[in-house]
């Protein structure tokens, strides 16, 4: 059906962001396909965890299995907007929610006054002008954590099912944001890790609730006693893709957690960094605390092996 | 403009289960529960604020659980459970929450109450001693303007403690 309507149509799952933006007419569909069918179960165990893509971001965040051993997912799901809106979001909408952007997510009226951008009827970038591209900012709150936690999605379309990394589903683009193909269904996720990973997930944002991550941090780390054996740390809210950083990763690779170690390691983290003016706050503000966040996520990673939870 | 074309109005006959009452309508399949319950059920408690999910002033409870009305498609909704803030009251007695606010003083203007209402009703049945950092959370998607919280904090309180 996807196929038939092509771009005519959308799907919806919970509708949390896909309503708020159609009565803005950032998208004009003609027909919606419900997406009530996936199913709703999580099967959890020690070191694999598969989450159907129509499980409410609610269900995930309260899971108690999640929480105790894919902590930093739970987390991530948990902080994503408002509780009523975490009722009826989905885990496979929060995956592919739209690239966000103060110039495009606004009314239509707005967007007229102001002039239109590439994103939507417009020609020009109104954050960086002189660009050809647009740099509408990814936002998800478990993308960065889904992918710090080695995770996979299934897709099934027209042309059959598929896996593909979380790390692969996204692209370095504001518009054409994901690889998966239009018609492609995201049936579910599945999160991989070993029995001795920990992971935390930080959020900034301007109120405690409701709003949307203006940066963030998701850190994976496998450990042996004091030392890293392996870690993932990806951001959220600085690009228009989640942002993994492979430097951070590198150097806390065989090193002993301790109180330089994550300083240093946050430092270089939040290097790659380069959040325009298009979001909350200022930009020069949020780009320091890229650091913040990531030191205190890694922080907690290391409070719960020293059996602190979190 | 291609912005601005009017298309034809696809209607649609729905089943709805509200606050306990079978109902059945004809609606344009595009309007959202918000606009059901008020334009075609005339159930005007629920209110309509940012309709962009900002405020959860209509804020409606899906199978015991809160949920945005403005953000909701009723033809999504067949076969659930859909509570307003009509449906708090058993006939003529009010709910211990209501009567909590009424007599603390919890609503001002009253525009965010509905939405309030609901999101601790559905907290008290899950958990009947909450902490108040745990009732910050259950409203933390609910915005008001007026009272500072406290009052509404507080008359959560009181009804939790009457209801026990
Ligand atoms: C006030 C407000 C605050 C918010 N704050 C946050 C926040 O802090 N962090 C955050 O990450 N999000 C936030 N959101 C966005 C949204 O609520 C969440 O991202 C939510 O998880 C989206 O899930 P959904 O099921 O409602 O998706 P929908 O709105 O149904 O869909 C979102 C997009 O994904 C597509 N889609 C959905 N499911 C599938 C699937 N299974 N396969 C293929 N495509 C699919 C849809 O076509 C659409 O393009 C906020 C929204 C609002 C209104
Ligand atoms: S980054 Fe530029 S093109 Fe993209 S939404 Fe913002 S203003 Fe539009
Ligand atoms: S009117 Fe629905 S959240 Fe504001
Ligand atoms: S009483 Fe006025 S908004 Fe809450």
């Amino acid at each position: 059906m996807a196929e038939e309507h092509g771009a005519r149509a959308m799907f919806v799952a919970g509708g949390t962001d896909l309503f708020p933006k159609l009565k803005r007419r950032q998208f004009e569909v003609e027909t919606l396909i419900g997406l009530d069918f996936l199913p709703r179960v999580i099967r959890n165990g020690s070191t694999e965890c598969a989450i159907d893509a129509g499980v409410t971001l609610a269900t995930a965040a309260h899971d108690s299995h999640l929480q105790a051993g894919f902590t930093g997912y739970a987390q991530a799901a948990g902080l994503v907007s408002s509780p009523p809106l975490r009722n009826a979001g989905t885990i496979g909408g929060n995956l592919c929610v739209d690239t966000r952007c103060n110039y495009y997510d606004m009314t239509y009226e707005w967007r007229k006054a102001a002039g239109f951008c590439i994103k939507k009827d417009g020609d020009i970038c109104l954050v960086a002008p002189s660009s050809p591209r647009c740099w509408a900012v990814s936002s998800s709150d478990t993308a960065p954590m889904a992918i710090a936690l080695d995770g996979v999605v299934g897709l099934a379309g027209p042309e059959g099912d598929r896996e593909l990394p979380v790390s692969a589903l996204y692209r370095d683009d504001g518009i054409e944001y994901m690889a998966k193909r239009p018609a492609e269904v995201l049936t579910g996720l599945r999160l991989r890790k070993s029995a001795n990973t920990r992971s935390a997930y930080v959020k900034l944002r301007r109120r405690g609730s409701i709003d949307f991550p203006i940066a963030g941090a998701a850190v994976a780390m496998e450990l042996d006693g004091e030392s890293v054996i392996g870690c993932r740390i990806v951001l959220s809210a600085v690009a228009s893709y989640p942002l993994e950083a492979a430097a951070a990763e590198k150097f806390l690779k065989g090193k002993r957690l301790d109180q330089e170690t994550i300083r240093e390691a946050a430092e270089l983290a939040a290097k790659p960094a380069k959040p325009l003016d298009n979001a909350d706050l200022s930009h020069f503000w949020r780009k320091r605390m890229v650091r913040v966040v990531v030191e205190q996520a890694i922080q907690r990673v290391s409070d719960q092996r020293a059996g602190f939870g979190g | 403009m291609k912005n601005e074309i009017t298309r034809d109005v696809e209607r649609v006959v729905l089943a709805l289960d509200v606050n306990g009452e079978a109902r059945q309508l004809l609606v344009a399949v595009h309007k959202t529960l918000l606009e059901v319950l008020r334009e075609d059920l005339q159930l005007t408690g629920t209110k309509h604020g940012c309709e962009l999910g900002e405020c959860g002033t209509c804020t409606v409870l899906i199978d015991g659980r809160p949920e945005l009305s403005c953000l909701s498609l009723p033809i999504q909704l067949q076969g659930r459970a859909i509570t307003t803030v009509e449906g708090m009251a058993s006939g003529s007695e009010l709910h211990p929450l209501q009567t909590a606010f009424a007599e603390l003083g919890a609503a001002q203007c009253g525009y965010c109450t509905p939405g309030i209402l609901l999101s601790a009703r559905a907290l008290l049945e899950e958990n009947a001693r909450p902490s108040r950092d745990e009732i910050r959370e259950a409203l933390a998607g609910n915005l008001c303007r007026c009272t500072g919280y406290t009052k509404i904090l507080q008359a959560i309180e009181l009804a939790a403690e009457r209801m026990r």
